[in-house]
């Protein structure tokens, strides 16, 4: 179905190749999921597809794409596009109408299918995907499952033969990415639609492959694999492959049921050892809010919050898109006024604080780190970064060298990889060194390698005195880092209490370890790997 | 509507104009993001007025009226600035004339605002001949793209917070905003190009040239009509013959435009007796204000500025008219006002 024959992209004024001679063919009805660093050329190799590299792109392609029998060289991407449907990172960014109607029906108009069969298929449609009940709402009302969705439904309604996805569920929360690859797994199973799909969270998609592309970056040679064969050798792996490594489990299992069944002698071994946890050393509290209310034009985000967070707690803020997380964050550093009650940081009003010293006390990095990066290079900014928070010209530098060492310095900040830019950004913010750290969703678009040394790094401020909170949907970082996390729902506080507590107990939120190895109380593999060497 | 408000000057019935529109508005938006551009157009309108008062307040001469309200300190100009003067007596008379001046430009800025808050963009859209397809898109796409602005500009400002910083420069909040912006307008043409966007039917050279010049035509021949309708700057059947060879010119480029698109349309609105009923009110408005303009109905234009403002009869009775599409169009699906 999809033929790469000897691919090298270039893209113009890059010095080195994007993609270095990639070979490869995916047959008819297969999900081939896409496998890399961040920035090691899996977007480029996507959009090859569907043919936008090198026709929208730029740059030059050596090499053939065949899709479906179409040359890329002959067919633009609209010749495409009865064929291949394409769904990028950012739904919301590639919506052209504004409902979801009119969205499903785009892409027919575009090709000029008959008003009766396109309304035919957008039933369908609506149908296959759940979407029945928003088909009249604004895109821009929808939660974030149902946007990827919808998206997924645009992609689908001109009955391409291959569906090419961008990290489809990176954004989503558990539940919503659960709706997503379910959906895509009837595609797969019912109608024969061929999938090429990039994702990080390989915990959550790996056990649907049937083939895994590795794109190591780096102009490094792509390899093609089963996912079980690949799993035994690669670096990166989710909890569950990592877990039958360790218990030197054959054949491997990806998904968590198989883990279990396989699990029943791992389970005896562990017996009664408990998996050893050192409480935090708390120190004094740095944060409140007092039936915090929140709220934004007709939207009550958040319904009477109390909590406290004292130095040294790292704490994971957890809930569905929309749940109130990113307005509690913004409440504290005094973006967001109270309707009533109070939010107090490092003791003061951060609405009543001057920036410049509120910076000292509390920092926050957004859900867009760009936000916070306004000079042309990676240098400048550190410089800019020092003078505004008034410290030693150079503190921001030292303070990214040892976040990511691989940053270039004389880069765009907007050209940076996701990752790349996140680390810029707290490196900023741990300029001013504030006592209370606040993350909203850092770990969007970070690889494996990336995640574990924001765990790293959190681990250290944590020690240092600092309490961190962090905002996120990836339960495996919480249980690898926090030790205290706090489920909102609908604005509320409905739970709040250390990490094996609440994330244990919970269907969506409990890791995959916690799955496998119910009832123990294990979170993560070094717990596992730990409690074994001390039962031996 | 705006037509209606560009042929008086009067306050009353600006005032009226605008309370009619203010309420079709009010009786059916939707919470759609664009429903919000009438409060915003307001403002504008408010500050179009203030502007052109203080403006007039500074620049007044006595040549308008002998009632002088207050003096300012006269600011000496440089000679190639003669016969400007800067600051000295203000007379009510300029004040007032600015005042209704403003107004009408105002609430002709009103009206655009509430056609805005009401009509979709993309609904609108729906509704253009094929042949105008490609054009329509670009406009949506720009039109859509304001109200992004203003979201990521308020983000960027949170953001600036963060940072310690309290003043704005052009580098913190232009720069990330327009960035962005440009990045999404790629991500947009992307995703809109891998979805057949423009895809057509080959066509020949000519024949693409003919539809161009057609439309080109048309346009010119139209916008001369209109503006020579609106400003009785030409004879009327001279006006009228412009607009009406405009409009034909046209209709034929998009006739042979037409030809070569090869998309079909999803759901068409229907356009049925609510459609017309609103049509016609609007165009009912109107022509009785360009009626009485005509016929030299008294009380569109006012005898002197300081006059209390009559109320003429037959363009009151068209500007309530407008009221009815608050009632007749469809409540949830909107319409143009």
């Amino acid at each position: 179905m999809i033929e790469f024959d000897h691919v090298t992209m270039t893209y113009d004024g890059a010095r080195e190749p994007a993609l270095r001679d990639v070979s490869f063919t995916v047959p008819e009805g297969e999900l081939a999921l896409v496998i890399g660093r961040t920035g090691s050329g899996k977007s480029t190799l996507l959009r090859a597809i569907n043919g936008l590299v090198p026709h929208f792109t730029g740059g030059t392609l050596a090499g053939r794409v065949l899709v479906d029998g179409r040359d890329t060289r002959e067919y633009r991407p609209r010749d495409l596009a009865d064929v291949v449907g394409m769904v990028g990172q950012d739904p919301m960014a590639g919506f052209v109408t504004d409902t979801v109607e009119d969205e499903l029906a785009y892409s027919m108009e575009s090709l000029g299918v008959a008003p009766d069969v396109m309304r035919r298929r957008v039933e369908e449609t609506l149908d296959l995907l759940g979407l029945a009940d928003v088909r009249d709402r604004a895109l821009t009302s929808l939660s974030g499952g149902q946007r990827q969705r919808t998206a997924i439904g645009a992609a689908l309604t001109s009955h391409p033969a291959i569906l090419v996805l961008d990290e489809p569920t990176s954004a989503l929360d558990p539940q919503a990415a659960e709706e997503v690859l379910a959906a895509l797994q009837r595609l797969v199973h019912d109608l024969g639609v061929t999938v090429v799909m990039a994702e990080h969270r390989l915990e959550r998609v790996i056990q649907y492959a049937d083939r895994v592309i590795e794109v190591p970056g780096r102009a490094a040679a792509v390899s093609t694999g089963l996912p079980a064969e690949r799993m035994v050798t690669a670096p990166v792996a989710p909890p569950v492959v990592e877990l039958g490594r360790l218990a030197g489990w054959s054949p491997l299992p990806l998904s968590v049921r198989d883990a279990r069944r396989a699990a029943v002698v791992l389970r005896s071994e562990l017996g009664s050892t408990a998996p050893a946890r050192t409480a935090a050393a708390l120190g004094a509290e740095l944060a409140r809010c007092t039936d915090l209310v929140v709220g934004y034009g007709a939207v009550t985000a958040l319904r009477g919050v109390s909590l406290s967070l004292k130095a040294g707690e790292i704490v994971a803020l957890m809930g569905r898109n929309g749940a109130g997380k990113s307005t509690l964050l913004n409440a504290l550093v005094g973006i967001l006024p109270a309707r009533s009650g109070s939010a107090t940081a490092s003791g003061a009003d951060p609405r009543r604080t001057k920036p410049s010293d509120l910076v000292k006390a509390v920092g926050l990095v957004p859900q867009e780190p760009a936000d916070l990066l306004y000079a042309a290079t990676v240098a400048d900014e550190c410089a800019t970064a020092d003078s505004d928070f008034g410290v030693p010209a150079g503190s921001c530098r030292a303070l990214l060298e040892r976040l990511a060492p691989d940053v270039p310095l004389d880069a765009h900040p907007r050209d940076l990889s996701e990752g790349q830019r996140l680390c810029l950004a707290l490196a900023v913010v741990l300029c001013g060194a504030p006592p209370l750290l606040l993350l909203d969703e850092p770990t969007r678009g970070l690889d494996y390698g990336a995640k574990r040394r924001l765990v790293a790094i959190l681990r250290e401020l944590s020690a240092a005195g600092h309490a961190v909170v962090l905002s996120t949907h990836d339960v495996e970082m919480v249980a690898e880092v926090a030790t205290r996390v706090m489920v909102l729902a609908d604005g509320e506080l409905v739970s709040d209490g250390g990490t094996a507590e609440v994330i244990a107990g919970s269907p969506a939120f409990a890791p995959q370890v916690a799955k496998i190895l119910a009832p123990l109380p294990f979170l993560t593999v070094g717990e596992v790997a730990d409690a074994l060497d001390r039962a031996s | 509507m705006a037509v209606a408000a560009s042929r008086t000057r009067n306050p009353v019935l600006l005032a009226l104009i605008l309370a009619v529109t203010g309420f079709v508005v009010a009786a059916r938006r939707s919470d759609a993001p664009w429903a919000h551009s009438f409060t915003a157009f307001l403002k504008l309108g408010l500050l179009v007025i203030g502007v052109r008062v203080v403006l007039q307040a500074l620049l007044s001469t006595r040549s308008q009226g002998n009632t002088v309200l207050f003096t300012l300190p006269l600011i000496p100009l440089p000679g190639w600035a003669a016969g400007v003067k800067l600051g000295g007596e203000v007379t009510a008379e300029a004040l007032v004339t600015a005042l209704y001046d403003g107004a009408q430009l105002a609430v002709m800025l009103c009206c655009v605002g509430a056609a805005n808050a009401l009509a979709s963009p993309r609904r609108l859209l729906k509704s253009l001949p094929g042949a105008l397809y490609e054009m329509g898109v670009a406009c949506v796409v720009a039109l859509t793209f304001a109200p992004q602005l203003v979201t990521d500009g308020r983000r960027v400002r949170a953001a600036r917070r963060l940072r310690g910083r309290t003043r704005a420069s052009f580098r913190t909040t232009a720069m990330p905003v327009l960035e962005g912006a440009l990045d999404r307008s790629v991500e947009l043409a992307a995703a809109m190009d891998s979805r057949g966007y423009g895809r057509t039917a080959q066509a020949s050279k000519v024949h693409r040239r003919l539809t161009a010049l057609c439309v080109l035509l048309g346009l010119l021949g139209m916008l001369l009509g209109v503006y020579a309708l609106l400003t009785d700057s030409m004879a009327f059947p001279l006006a009228a013959g412009a607009l009406a060879a405009g409009v034909l010119l046209a209709v034929a480029a998009m006739a042979i435009g037409r030809q070569r698109v090869s998309r079909t349309r999803y759901r068409p609105d229907p356009w049925a007796l609510p459609e017309w009923l609103v049509v016609t009110a609007g165009a009912a408005a109107a022509g009785a204000m360009v009626f009485a303009a005509v016929r030299g109905v008294n009380g569109l234009l006012l005898a002197g500025p300081l006059v209390v403002p009559p109320v003429p009869v037959l363009p009151v009775v068209g500007v309530l008219v407008g009221l009815v599409p608050a009632l007749a169009a469809p409540p949830v699906k909107k319409a143009a006002a």
